[in-house]
């Protein structure tokens, strides 16, 4: 008698990615795997066409409440590419400042209140607070930093109103950003305290196996712009990620998938980004990195959670060195004049590799515009993380394997983790 | 009442209904005494558990999805229990409303009183404005959080 089991997620309504997923055993062998993603970029990229370029960081800034510095500053580099803009180093820099405190803000916020409750047994951050306050509030002391960060840089610490294209509208003082030095200080040891908390947790075997993705720079841990690099050789302009990147519309799923041109999966976000680059994390980082028993590459999806707080520790010091080297700028923006063409940015989102393109008109009017966002870049590794990982545990009651796809799903900080918490799992017999 | 008043609307301006709490917020800010701290969240809700810390009085209103006709007003005591996840049952992201309120219960940080308002959506579509029930809807909610919070509208 053959033994079907379906494990789902049900479609969830106002959510910012909204997804679904559905596993499928047939007498112990994963017969199918599929996750469901409904994009908003896809809204947003009609919305943008008409718009004038001037607005795409607002705009786009919307797509994500987790990221929105990401989306405004994929797209500022974008437009800045196609009007040929020159941007001053310091303006470069804060960019970078306001980056980290998004950085610290969503990877904590997915560290502590969505990650970690899978490896502790716990159903979500509500019950781990109800046993153990002191870690949680530790938890939203070190995003509430970021927030703070956020503020003080971007002017308000999600959908930062002070980014513009070419700069900002008004640089922060030295004084406002020292005034960031203690807190931050006070959070980089909790950072380093979160590591240590992560690492010991139990990691289930998996590797993976897809081509890793992430930006690169020579002289840092490229978070708000880079090359486009990779663990087998790949290093190129944003200008040429069309070639070598396609998207497919997948019909089963209403969701474009991302694969290498050459038909391959590949995987970009916190793993991508520490193996390629370890050995451009500051010292205090690859400490922590060492003392965590981290070697300078990490396969394993289940340890995305302790390379995650290894970039808050990284975030935080980041911040603290941008803080003590920071000059104000003598403009806050340089003016950027429309040009027609064709602009590429990419940045590095706390989740992995955001990609946009805008074609423009003379006057600056966006004609067209594509963004690729990194949970449509990994849904096929998640995919194919599902299958390796429920392949072998099919002997796991439901519950269990319920808990264990979820967990998978959430390696990926996806902007449909809020659905995973709603699987249902039906078991079918035949 | 003693302690800080506080309103906060919560939602996303570019994803039709689910913009309700930020249209509310706007206008409660022009019908409330100015001591009344009146916020627009267009975030993920762990950040809440820190704004209404220690505030006498706190009145949030989101958007939710539901069966009930579009423009629906829900209205909830926190203090008196958990918010029906059959009305708050999804969320920005994985961390919802419902769960920012029980995290500050786990914490002991609860506001002395948080009202939550619920207006159920039509349409949560990019792009698209407030659909007819639920802008029809708003200004009930304003009255409605002007009597929580014991003032008379100054106009």
């Amino acid at each position: 008698m053959a033994e079907r089991r379906t494990i789902r997620t049900d479609y969830l309504a106002r959510v910012e990615g909204e997804g679904a997923m559905t596993v499928r055993l047939a007498d112990g062998t994963v017969e199918h795997v599929e996750l469901q993603i409904f994009e908003p970029p896809r809204f947003f990229e009609a919305m943008l066409r008409g718009r004038s370029f001037r607005e795409a960081p607002d705009i786009t800034a919307r797509i994500c409440g987790i990221c929105p510095v990401a989306y405004q500053v994929s797209s500022l580099n974008a437009m800045e590419d196609v009007c040929k803009a020159e941007i001053p180093e310091p303006i470069r820099q804060l960019r970078r400042l306001l980056y980290c405190g998004e950085w610290i803000e969503s990877h904590t916020l997915h560290v502590y209140m969505l990650h970690a409750p899978d490896f502790l047994g716990y159903h979500g951050a509500v019950e781990l607070a109800q046993d153990a306050p002191t870690i949680v509030e530790r938890g939203l002391a070190l995003k509430r930093t970021g927030n703070d960060l956020m503020s003080v840089v971007g002017g308000r610490e999600i959908h930062p109103i002070n980014v513009r294209v070419g700069g900002f509208y008004k640089a922060p003082s030295r004084r406002a950003l020292r005034a960031l030095r203690d807190p931050l200080e006070r959070a980089l040891e909790a950072a380093l305290e979160t590591v240590r908390w992560t690492a010991g947790f139990d990691f289930p075997e998996h590797e993976v196996t897809g081509e890793l993705v992430a930006l690169g720079t020579p002289q840092a841990y490229a978070i708000e712009n880079g090359r486009v690099t990779s663990d087998r050789g790949l290093d190129l302009a944003p200008a040429e990620y069309d070639e070598h990147f396609v998207e497919e519309h997948v019909e089963r799923s209403n969701a474009l998938h991302s694969r290498r041109a050459s038909g391959e999966t590949y995987l970009c976000g916190p793993l991508a980004r520490y193996s390629l680059q370890a050995d451009r994390l500051s010292p205090v980082t690859r400490e922590a990195a060492r003392e965590a028993g981290l070697e300078e590459a990490c396969r394993n999806p289940f340890k995305s959670i302790v390379v995650r707080s290894l970039e808050i520790v990284y975030a935080c010091d980041e911040a603290l060195r941008l803080i003590d080297d920071y000059e104000e700028p003598d403009e806050p923006a340089v003016a950027v004049e429309p040009r027609a063409g064709v602009g590429y940015g990419v940045s590095e989102a706390p989740r992995g590799l955001l990609y946009h393109r805008y074609e423009l008109s003379e006057d600056g009017t966006i004609l067209d515009a594509k963004i690729v966002p990194p949970t449509s870049q990994n849904q096929l590794a998640i995919e194919d993380d599902l299958r390796g990982v429920v392949g072998r545990n099919t002997t796991l009651p439901d519950e269990e394997l319920r808990g264990l796809c979820e967990q998978t799903i959430r390696n990926y900080d996806p902007c449909i983790s809020c659905a995973t918490h709603f699987l249902t799992l039906d078991v079918e017999r035949a | 009442m003693s302690g800080r008043r506080l309103v906060i609307g919560i939602g996303n301006a570019y994803r039709g209904d689910d913009a309700v709490g930020l249209a509310v917020a706007k206008r409660v800010r022009g019908a409330v005494p100015e001591d009344v701290v009146v916020l627009e969240c267009e975030q993920e809700p762990t950040r809440l558990v820190d704004a209404w810390d220690g505030a006498g009085v706190a009145v949030v209103v989101d958007a939710c999805a539901g069966d009930e006709a579009p423009g629906t007003v829900h209205r909830f005591d926190a203090g008196e229990g958990p918010l029906p996840a059959r009305v708050f049952r999804s969320s920005t992201h994985a961390f919802g409303v419902g769960d920012a309120v029980e995290l500050s219960r786990a914490l002991g940080r609860l506001p002395a009183r948080l009202v939550v308002y619920g207006v159920a959506g039509a349409s949560f579509a990019g792009g698209a404005a407030l659909s007819a029930p639920v802008e029809t809807a708003v200004d009930g909610v304003v009255e409605a959080i002007v009597r929580d919070l014991g003032e008379d509208a100054r106009a």
